[in-house]
């Protein structure tokens, strides 16, 4: 049977990271991801990063990504691509749909000491009149056709939430050559970054706070050519007679993400639900260990957040894995870890991060009190 | 705050939330401006400055502040703020005129000496306006920082040019 | 109508893959081999990838990294292949999916 020290799931941030820490500590790794190349959603982050510029802010997306693929090439970390988790059973063992040449999958077990799951998050969808209708989409999917596939998902585009995944997607649409004719947020303020709603707004986009879609319309050939928008109440609710008519090919809906936990669950680790964080989530300690031990997890699995939170809380994974195959010594491991924290703090700072810090917290305190408190009762 | 509802700073807005240059500086020439305007953790312009003119320390979510005195106006900083938040501002360029700097990264590129129309905050059209520079070295990553030439009196207003 | 990106201020737009041929119902389109065949299909302006099999309404790009199904299609002769995750290859032979699961 095929043997692994480390099993990483997800080949985003987090599951690099993860494996680049594993894999240099000498751990035998192998990274599993369903898309046809590595890189999860960082490949279609083409703007320049926010956070500290000792750890490669100011740098393209694209870019980190490409750094992380040499680093994990280099580290030996073996990827299998087009490649799927589809369960995992008592003895550490996984089965994996794995992705051969031709299209072809082939279904191998897998026995690894350890795993890490970064498998990362989906998007949020918002349903109005017409929201099945091809031209209605995610904006993570405009991302993607735009920055990763080079095609335009349309032309005239009615973008849904003026989070920073609205705001950032707007503009890279229109720097793809597409017009946004119109931002619709349903609050009365702006979610995002003031300085990602300030460079949509210098370039004409009207932002419709308090506003909602109404219906998408679509015409003779099935697909979208008109959106209804709406002012909304105090309920959310569309007020009558506020409603007015936009030409558009497209709707993109950036209504937030919700943590991808089908392999946690798999696994059987237990979850707990966290509004802020995007939904259910696997319960984890400080070194990302779920309540299934030598289970680890990392990214926006554990919670949404950004990439540069994603890659740090992959390294910590990575560590705590290789740690506990003794690969390297706890009191480096702590060293390390205690380092990582502290950037993690930095980047859960301010206006837009202090929640997320609170929230993390509160999930570290409730492992301790669920599944510590537990196995000491055991 | 206007923003958060808008989308745009008001002048006022930004002048009560960052230093902006006094006149005095302004008249020696090109200065930065940041407009720069909520706790966010990041700091790629405090590494940008080689004059050390921008500090935000720790935590890097510290607003940035700039030393107008330090500042030469050299545009570095605009092309590596990831938030595309600061803008070079020349009010000393003639005697009617003045030049804004902002970082540009549509296609096609404008080209030096080309008339052009340029917008506000909000995107609203000001005036016309001459392109004057376009630096876009490999350092500046793919964010190219182009000058624009406009009557002196929308200095403070004008922040980016109409898509070509 | 092109809906290729043809210029970008950031990004290398310039294809290097091999240009080849899909047939889309019966109808031949030009795609670039390894690119997803939800792309080509975008890039021909083909935006309807299935009908549902209740009400036989149309469904196309959704999410883009095969999470949901609503880009399925039927290619060589395989139904519910997602198509924004499977490459195209040369000569693949592709049918808008119609009243399958």
């Amino acid at each position: 049977m095929l043997e692994r020290d480390v099993l990483v799931v997800g080949a985003g941030p987090a599951g690099l990271a993860a494996s680049i820490e594993a894999a240099k500590a000498g751990a035998d790794v192998l990274l599993v991801d369903l898309n046809m190349k590595p890189g999860g959603q960082l490949f279609k982050q083409i703007h320049k990063f926010f956070g500290s510029s000792a750890h490669r802010s100011g740098t393209r997306g694209f870019d980190i990504g490409k750094m992380l693929l040499d680093e994990a090439e280099k580290a030996g970390v073996e990827i299998w691509l087009q490649s799927t988790v589809i369960g995992a059973f008592p003895g550490n063992l996984i089965a994996i749909e794995k992705g051969i040449d031709g299209g072809e999958k082939e279904v191998i077990t897998l026995k690894s000491k350890k795993v890490i799951i970064a498998t990362g998050a989906s998007e949020n969808v918002v349903r109005f009149k017409g929201w099945t209708t091809p031209g209605v989409m995610g904006a993570g999917a405009a991302q993607t056709m735009i920055n990763v596939n080079h095609v335009k998902p349309g032309n005239k585009i009615v973008m849904v939430g003026s989070g920073n995944v609205g705001l950032i997607v707007s503009y890279q649409l229109m720097q793809a050559g597409c017009d946004v004719v119109a931002l619709i947020e349903a609050a009365p303020k702006i979610g995002g970054y003031a300085v990602h709603a300030a460079k949509i707004r210098r370039a004409g986009v009207p932002i419709y706070t308090k506003h909602t879609v109404v219906e998408a319309i679509p015409g003779e050939d099935g697909t979208v050519c008109k959106v209804v928008i709406a002012e909304v109440d105090d309920k959310f609710q569309p007020i009558p007679g506020t409603e007015k008519e936009i030409e558009a090919d497209t709707v993109t809906i950036g209504a937030g993400l919700k943590p991808a936990t089908d392999m946690v669950k798999l696994e059987k680790c237990r979850l707990t639900f966290n509004g802020p964080f995007g939904g259910f989530i696997p319960l984890h300690n400080d070194k990302m260990e779920t309540s299934k031990k030598g289970v680890y997890v990392a990214g926006d699995a554990t919670g949404v957040e950004e990439a540069n939170t994603a890659l740090e809380e992959g390294r910590i994974a990575g560590i705590s894995a290789v740690e506990s195959l003794g690969l390297i010594e706890p009191k480096e491991a702590e060293k390390m870890r205690i380092e990582i924290w502290k950037r993690l703090e930095a980047l859960r700072m301010g206006p837009f991060g202090e929640r997320r810090q609170i929230e993390k917290n509160n999930i570290l305190a409730e492992y301790e009190e669920k599944v510590v408190a537990a196995v000491e009762m055991d | 705050m206007a923003l958060i509802n808008t989308g745009y700073l008001e002048y006022e807005e930004l002048s009560q939330i960052q230093k902006l240059p006094s006149d005095e500086r302004y008249a020696k020439g090109p200065v930065a401006v940041i407009e720069c305007v909520q706790e966010i953790p990041c700091n790629p312009c405090e590494a940008a400055c080689r004059f050390g003119a921008i500090h935000i320390g720790d935590p890097i979510t510290n607003l940035p502040t700039c030393s107008h005195d330090k500042c030469t106006g050299c545009g570095v900083c605009v092309s590596k703020c990831p938030g595309l938040a600061i803008f070079i501002v020349n009010k000393a360029y003639s005697e009617n005129t003045a030049t804004v700097a902002f970082p540009y990264e549509y296609m096609p590129t404008p080209e030096k000496g080309m008339e052009v129309t340029a917008v506000n905050r909000k995107g609203e059209e000001v005036c016309d306006a001459k392109v004057v520079n376009v630096m876009n070295p490999a350092a500046f990553d793919h964010t190219p920082v182009v000058t624009v030439e406009i009557p002196k009196e929308y200095a403070d207003e004008v922040r980016s040019i109409k898509r070509l | 109508m092109c809906v290729r990106v043809e210029q970008h201020c950031i990004l290398d737009v310039d294809k290097k893959e091999k240009k080849v041929k899909i047939t889309v119902d019966g109808k031949e389109i030009e795609a670039y081999e390894g690119e997803p065949i939800l792309a080509a299909l975008l890039a021909s302006g083909i935006k309807v990838n299935r009908y549902t099999v209740k009400k036989h309404e149309p469904r196309g790009l959704f999410c883009g990294i095969g999470q949901c199904s609503d880009c399925s299609m039927v290619v060589d002769g395989k139904a519910n292949v997602r198509t924004c995750i499977t490459p195209v290859k040369e000569g693949m032979v592709i049918m808008t999916q119609d009243g399958l699961k």
